[in-house]
């Protein structure tokens, strides 16, 4: 089984290399429109401080998103996932494989390059490090959800904002911890119990996200 | 398109319907009188029963001390509140059993609620806004309850458009199921979560508990109506039911002898 992670894994990485320009799309996107609040709001320090963590948050959600369509499309489209429904090894664990690919290639890209977008915003140093982790924690999250959304939409008419419709109202909670928590920090609490919720997300999220991926990917290719 | 399912065929139909008469009405054929003869009773109900808790809610239930007439919208809002959450989960049970047991008739059921489910959410929404105004003073605030009636709202919209985006009403069925199970697992998180983030920014300043101990006319009222607006559901949605299987069933032989026999 884990032959065939891997295998899943490297293969969308290697693809993802192959096409470098769609992966620095979803980046670009991240920071443009974490760029566009300061000329929207204004450049008022306070207020660019306070708004931080949500508005970073929101951007990551919009830029996950925007790669979903792409997760099963090609592959839909190649006849690759018919042989994936068909193989023995378990779909599940090709799907986890997938949803992995598709974090390394956004997620851990919007992960690393918040901070830095997070001082264009003042943030003060200690909730670099809080922001960051909580993304890290949170952005898998988004991408199993989002990959029951991708399976779902899967060769549908209107994909795109059909799928945006279905998986952000589920996205709410990991928003709300994940910004929670720097605020937390910044309001001189703890985030641990704020860490905590997320990593139990994100232990619900990988038990069940595989398993619905893999039911809606049948029935979408049926 | 006439779908081969053993249910079509004469003798797999005798042989369900011969079998046990539970699962004689899982079929959408012998479903479709049964809802129409049921429909008018289940509407009848619900008129009667909005008469007596809108009678008992406009007439009989004292004013509020604090609210004064203004807290009467309760009689609508809290009922379809109430309801707009029953409902996803009565769809989401069919939806279940549309994936499990692979029916065809429990899929058509879960559409068929999902808008009067989307319609209560609505109505919720749109009476607490008009309470609010003259309690509250502001049309919307960022409440626990309002944040997550309006997520629950847009969790209504995606199964529908799911549903309607998919051509083959077999996959728009089990497709709809799918969001409607990751919806059901996500309500009590968002509730939680909603109901959190709330408290860290703003004090309890605004609650819907504030209402001191109810009077039991006005608790009266309030049952009487959710049964009216159940019933109504009841009646609307086995109505809407009946349009589905007459649209899916439409190049059967069953609804080509059921229309001639309308006209």
């Amino acid at each position: 089984m884990f032959t065939v992670l891997r295998c899943v894994i490297y293969r969308d990485l290697l693809l993802a290399s192959r096409r470098w320009a769609d992966v620095l799309t979803a980046l670009v996107f991240f920071v443009i429109v974490v760029s566009l609040f300061p000329l929207g709001v204004g450049p008022e320090p306070n207020l660019l401080r306070t708004i931080a963590p949500g508005v970073i948050w929101v951007a990551a959600l919009l830029a996950s998103m925007l790669s979903l369509t792409r997760m099963f499309a090609a592959d839909y489209a190649d006849g690759t996932l018919e042989q994936m429904l068909l193989s023995a090894a378990p779909l599940g664990a090709i799907v986890a494989a997938k949803i992995v690919a598709h974090w390394l290639v956004t997620g851990l890209l919007v992960v690393l390059i918040a901070p830095v977008l997070a001082l264009q915003f003042d943030l003060h140093q200690p909730l670099l490090g809080t922001l960051t982790l909580s993304l890290l924690l949170g952005t898998p999250v988004l991408s199993m959800i989002g990959a029951i959304g991708a399976a779902l939409t899967l060769g549908l008419r209107g994909g795109g904002a059909l799928l945006s419709l279905l998986v952000l109202p589920l996205y709410v909670p990991v928003l709300i911890i994940g910004a929670g928590s720097v605020d937390m920090v910044a309001a001189g609490l703890g985030a641990e119990a704020h860490f905590l919720l997320l990593a139990a997300l994100l232990v619900v999220a990988a038990a069940f996200a595989p398993w619905a991926v893999a039911a809606a990917l049948r029935i979408s290719a049926e | 398109m006439m779908y081969v399912t053993p249910e079509n065929t004469t003798a797999g139909r005798d042989r369900f319907v011969g079998h046990s008469s539970w699962f004689r009405y899982s079929s959408p054929q012998t479903f479709f009188p049964l809802a129409g003869k049921l429909a008018p009773w289940f509407a009848v109900a619900a008129l009667l029963l909005a008469a007596a808790g809108l009678y008992l809610g406009f007439f009989v239930a004292p004013t509020d001390s604090q609210q004064g007439e203004a807290y009467r919208i309760i009689f609508i809002h809290v009922p379809a509140a109430w309801m707009s959450m029953f409902i996803y989960v009565v769809m989401t049970f069919w939806a279940g059993i549309c994936l499990t047991f692979n029916t065809r008739l429990s899929g058509m059921m879960a559409s068929a609620l999902a808008p009067t489910g989307a319609l209560f959410t609505f109505i919720a929404l749109w009476s607490g806004s008009l309470w609010g105004k003259p309690t509250w003073g502001a049309w919307w605030v960022w409440d626990a309850r309002l944040t997550s009636e309006l997520i629950l709202l847009f969790l209504y919209f995606g199964f529908m458009a799911l549903q309607g985006a998919i051509d083959d009403p077999r996959r728009a069925d089990k497709a709809g199921a799918v969001l409607a199970l990751t919806g059901v697992i996500n309500i009590p998180i968002i509730y939680f979560s909603v109901q959190w983030w709330n408290t860290l920014h703003q004090g309890a300043s605004v609650s819907l508990k504030s209402a001191p101990t109810m009077a039991a006319t006005m608790f009266a009222g309030i049952i009487v109506m959710v049964l009216a607006l159940w019933m109504y559901s009841i009646a609307v949605s086995l109505m809407r039911v009946r349009s589905i299987i007459l649209e899916r069933e439409r190049d059967s032989q069953w609804v080509a002898e059921y229309a001639s026999g309308q006209t």
